[in-house]
């Protein structure tokens, strides 16, 4: 540690202040800036990842410098990747009829009529026409149900595999791959995109475990910026450990940080992140303009641009949300509005992950938390339908070209046998267990709960006949 | 001037349309002025209200000396003294009783005990406890004024009057009572229930009325607001009360027994026993169902709201073909339950009789939470049957409800006891046995709006409550409600000392509420006020220090920071810098 004499030596500062500019091609975490010696054991090496970043000399380095460097890091290659998942996360629950399960000649087959796409024999809605010519990457399961037809039960009940328990809060898929992965990066492994109330959530692993919120790739991450220059920033976060956090461990608990507070520990990490080269990531304006055109204008896009991005250098499970789905009037015109967006964005990231080679450690779901009815009611809407809706699923082992379940062209809606008409029913739980299969999860390991019961991962069971084994 | 005018009227009667056109204009000023003159009034009324606080109270009557002697926003009413020692004689022996109980437990367990806290320590705990922030440098300075022996006490009645008491109580027991979904119970619900909580505990409601209230609610949500107690179900139950998640609500709340997991099967790991000691047996489906059948009583009717009617409830229990009728009953003490009445009014008859010592403890449990920030045992709404509760947990309940279920009082017994005064530091090793067994007061991570409430309230010198400013109001609701939901709120799990997470200290290091309570702002900020108005700069630094962790600094931490500020080109930025590392600091973070 340091003597206040040496704190407040104005030499030692501008040294320290050297040493970090100089570093600045070198990410030099917190605990590696010899002033924080003390805080941790973490010794400066001078990896393949580092050397790559110093080659690059202050200029950003390239996304595969980046990925090798990563890679490397990690001691995986890329057909030992860690697997990822990216979700579209579509808001307010999106019509299986006018997105991938059309019925045109249906009675509730309503306004859209069906395409033909990059598969034969499947049809999906007119209004996906760029992602009909992606599906041979994809598998459709067209048979989803559930028994929550209300906005926020759905939400819990699809991100995390089970109903609403008012003794327990499940961890989100993402929080479970985190927790079940424990690989390092200097950003946030769990992120949710445009975030529109419900993002993932870490559940009874722990608020660690929750999703880091940011919204419009186009502006830049919320609070990563340092509001004082920053020899300032440093002296203030040296006097916060050398004097008032040293201060508060006296003649308390023994390892008071390290079991408790974890003060240090983390504020190294957002050090970590705020310095790291990682973050360019999130900047998708790096990208050229005719990539940012392809995912589309929207915030939802780049959103999902930035996913693509984001899981090249560690993010384990990246969330994309995009509202404007609930459409109890007007159905047509809002799904058409909401398809817009949804289209361009997910045509484009199955064919980015595809080129790039990453599709094969890369999950992509893209759903909601329910269908809508297939009867169209007098406001021209339909409603929440948990009875049969449809959910994407590609890579990472997810066969391609196939369709699972189906539901009828026209439906008898016995509202005491609502799924009578679906052929192979998938209830949420087997959506879940089969998610976490592709990404290499024991869905059936059972997780320690804080209240000491023990949990299952899921309680589905996987749908075998759409992963290739 | 008198030729002036005589030139003006010679002018006119020579240009008459000069006349008209002066007469038009005086005409459009004076309609203009009749027209918009009230809306300029109510500019000038709405603008001095709103600024009312801030000239008032907050800046220009305040004593900027700002030390013990002088800095006096509020005096002290002297004439209170008397009242807080009859109290104090009132709770006295229940005191002892813990005290003695506690000792006893520690003497057992072989544990040595931490000496008591400082006032200022004390204090900050209760301010923590029942208005979800620190002390302001103005509460500080106002109780120096009294004999240090008697700051605890009156700075404790100061906040169980205090309008900030009322409305934090309101909505932590909101979250014990409805939870933090949102669902169907939309905000302006919550509210309304929230509000009417507040109602509660600032007329000192017996907990018994309340809770019998709130199990035999009737009417609409929006005229009887406790009836959002049964409302908070109804999106999972088609627009009517659920049955099944009231049963698992009121079993947590009013019984502090988990049985939710008896809805789907019998107990067969021996978590959950019922009945009457010592003939404890396993818990049954049938024990959840029958108390989940009290509420099928709540019907919904139309424009009535709900209202009382038959009970009307069935399951199919595991292992059977069919669904069988099932009739109301408790899981234990059923010789308690009310022959006769409506079925509801008989469960809260049982919930709340005297003799139902199990539901006492559950009130104190969840009062013991909110005080300590951690339950008295491993969680705060399981105190099972069959194990031993904490001895100071049953001399509470039985003074509780000997007391006429009085919150007050307990709150009052609570923070007197030797446990909510002990020192979280000792000479001795602490380990987190001791804190278990509350040998030392427990280090407990704050909630994320105590957190806001703490940052915003060390950047004020005056107390920030409802006699503040609107625009001082104003920027703390908004302030607060912007930095939990980028903090993240942790709804119902109160009591799980999370770890700190990425984000929140990214928010704490950068984030805008914190940038702007840390700059020098000098209608606002403390950090300003105290830089303009301190005698020097060891001065400034206490202040800060007083203002951000409600503790002097040590003679190391005072000496390190005016050496800091002395020797910097810029004294504000100094002064913002040293704030800023005291708003960071795991000490501003957590209870202790």
């Amino acid at each position: 540690m340091l003597s206040k004499a040496q704190i407040f030596s104005k030499a030692q500062i501008s040294r320290k202040t050297q040493i970090f500019r100089k570093a600045q091609a070198i990410p030099m975490s917190f605990t590696e800036n010899p002033r924080y010696d003390h805080l941790c054991d973490h010794q400066v090496h001078f990896s393949r990842r580092t050397l790559l970043g110093a080659g690059g000399a202050g200029v950003m380095m390239s996304a595969i410098a980046r990925r090798l460097a990563w890679a490397d890091e990690q001691g995986v290659t890329d057909s030992a990747r860690p697997k990822s998942v990216i979700l579209l996360w579509l808001q307010g629950g999106p019509s299986q009829l006018e997105t991938f399960d059309p019925h045109p000649g249906g009675i509730y087959g309503g306004d859209a009529s069906a395409i033909k796409t990059s598969v034969k024999g499947m049809q999906i809605s007119e209004l996906l026409p760029q992602t009909a010519e992606q599906m041979h990457l994809a598998s459709l399961i067209r048979s989803v149900t559930s028994k929550e037809g209300d906005h926020e039960r759905a939400v819990y009940n699809i991100k995390t595999g089970y109903r609403p328990d008012p003794t327990l809060k499940h961890p989100s898929v993402g929080a479970v791959l985190c927790h079940a992965d424990q690989g390092g990066a200097d950003i946030p492994r769990h992120i949710s995109i445009v975030p529109n109330g419900f993002p993932g959530r870490g559940g009874y692993l722990g608020a660690g475990y929750d999703a880091f919120k940011i919204y419009d790739p186009a502006q830049p991450v919320p609070d990563i910026r340092r509001s004082v220059p920053e020899s300032r920033f440093e002296q203030r976060v040296a006097d916060l450990y050398d004097v008032v956090e040293s201060e508060f461990q006296r003649g308390r608990l023994r390892q008071l940080e390290t079991t408790r507070t974890l003060h240090r520990t983390v504020t190294e990490g957002a050090l970590r992140m705020m310095s790291s080269q990682q973050l360019d990531a999130f900047e998708v304006s790096s990208e050229p303009k005719e990539v940012l055109e392809a995912f589309g204008d929207s915030a939802f896009g780049r959103g999902v641009l930035a996913a693509s991005r984001l899981i090249e250098v560690g993010a384990r499970c990246v969330e994309v949300s995009l509202g404007g789905w609930d459409s109890h009037i007007t159905n047509h015109s809002l799904q058409a509005a909401a398809c817009e967006n949804l289209d361009p964005a997910l045509a484009a990231l199955l064919k980015r992950l595809e080129e790039r080679d990453l599709l094969d450690s890369t999950l992509v779901v893209c759903g909601g938390e329910f269908g809508r009815t297939p009867a169209i009611n007098p406001a021209e809407g339909r409603d929440h339908w948990p009875h049969g809706f449809s959910v994407l699923l590609a890579g990472c082992g997810i066969r391609r070209a196939a369709v699972y379940g189906e539901t009828a062209e026209n439906p008898k809606l016995d509202s005491d046998k609502p799924i009578a008409d679906v052929v192979d029913p998938v209830t949420v739980g087997d959506l879940h267990a089969t998610i976490l299969t592709a990404l290499g999860v024991d869905y059936e390991e059972e997780l320690e709960t804080p209240i000491g019961r023990p949990m299952k991962r899921s309680e589905g069971k996987p749908i075998e006949a759409i992963l290739d084994v | 001037m008198v030729r002036c005018r005589r030139r003006l009227h010679s002018r006119m009667r020579l240009y008459p349309s000069l006349e008209i056109l002066f007469m038009s204009k005086l005409r459009k000023v004076a309609t203009a002025s009749f027209r918009w003159g009230w809306f300029v009034l109510l500019v000038l009324l709405a603008f001095g209200y709103m600024v009312a606080g801030l000239s008032g109270n907050q800046l220009l009557r305040i004593d900027f000396r700002l030390d013990s002697q002088t800095v006096v926003a509020r005096q002290v009413d002297s004439s209170a003294m008397p009242a807080v020692k009859n109290i104090e004689q009132t709770i006295l022996p229940t005191v002892e009783k813990i005290n003695a109980d506690r000792n006893q437990r520690l003497n057992r367990l072989g544990l040595e005990c931490s000496q008591p806290s400082d006032w200022l320590t004390v204090c900050r705990r209760l301010s923590l406890a029942l208005v979800g922030n620190g002390l302001s440098l103005e509460e500080i300075r106002t109780l120096e004024q009294i004999d240090e022996s008697k700051r605890e006490r009156m700075h404790l009645e100061n906040l169980l009057q205090d309008q900030r008491f009322h409305h934090y109580w309101a909505e932590r027991w909101s979250r014990f009572l409805v939870g933090t979904d949102g669902g169907q119970f939309i905000v302006y619900r919550r509210r309304r229930f929230r509000i009417w909580l507040a109602e509660v505990f600032a007329a000192n409601q017996r907990y018994d009325q309340t809770v019998r209230e709130l199990l035999t609610a009737e009417g609409l949500w929006t005229d009887k607001p406790q009836v959002n107690f049964l409302t908070a179900t109804f999106d999972s139950n088609d627009g009517s009360a659920d049955p099944i998640r009231l049963a698992a609500r009121t079993s947590r709340v009013f019984l502090g027994l988990r049985i939710d997991c008896l809805q789907c099967h019998n107990d067969f790991l021996g978590n959950v026993n019922l009945g009457d000691a010592p003939d404890l047996r396993e818990g049954m489906q049938q024990d959840f169902h029958q108390l989940a059948a009290f509420f099928s009583s709540a019907k919904t009717n139309g424009l009535q709201g709900v209202r009382d009617g038959e009970v009307d409830y069935s399951y199919k229990y595991l292992n059977d073909e069919k669904e069988t009728d099932v009739e109301v009953g408790v899981p234990f003490l059923p010789g308690l339950l009310p022959v006769e009445g409506k079925p509801r009014a008989r469960l809260a008859a049982w919930v709340t009789h005297p003799e139902n010592l199990q539901a006492a403890r559950a009130a104190v449990s969840h009062v013991w939470a909110l005080m300590f920030g951690r339950a008295i045992g491993e969680t705060v709404d399981n105190l099972p049957l069959d194990e031993p509760t904490h001895p100071m947990m049953d001399s509470l309940a039985r003074d509780f409800v000997a007391h006429g279920f009085d919150l007050r009082r307990l709150i009052r017994v609570i923070a007197a006891s030797e446990a909510f005064r002990a020192d979280s530091r000792a000479e001795f090793e602490i380990t987190p046995e001791h804190e278990q067994s509350f040998a030392v007061f427990p280090l407990v991570r704050l909630r994320p709006e105590q957190v806001a409430g703490a940052i915003i309230q060390a950047a004020r010198i005056k107390t920030t409550d409802r006699e503040s400013s609107f625009v001082l109001q104003l920027l703390t609701m908004t302030g607060t409600n912007d930095f939990v939901t980028q903090y993240g709120d942790i709804g119902e799990d109160e009591f799980n000392s999370d770890s700190i997470t990425i984000t929140q200290r990214l928010l704490m290091m950068n984030g805008k509420l914190l940038r702007e309570l840390v700059e020098s702002n000098p209608i606002l900020n403390a950090s300003k006020h105290v830089g303009m108005f301190a005698h020097d700069t060891p001065q400034t630094v206490e202040l800060l220090y007083l203002s951000a962790l409600n503790r002097f600094p040590t003679s190391s931490e005072k000496k390190h920071f005016v050496s800091r500020i002395d020797c910097s080109e810029n004294t504000d930025e100094a002064i913002e810098d040293l704030f800023w590392v005291l708003l960071n600091s795991s000490e501003l973070a957590w209870n202790h």
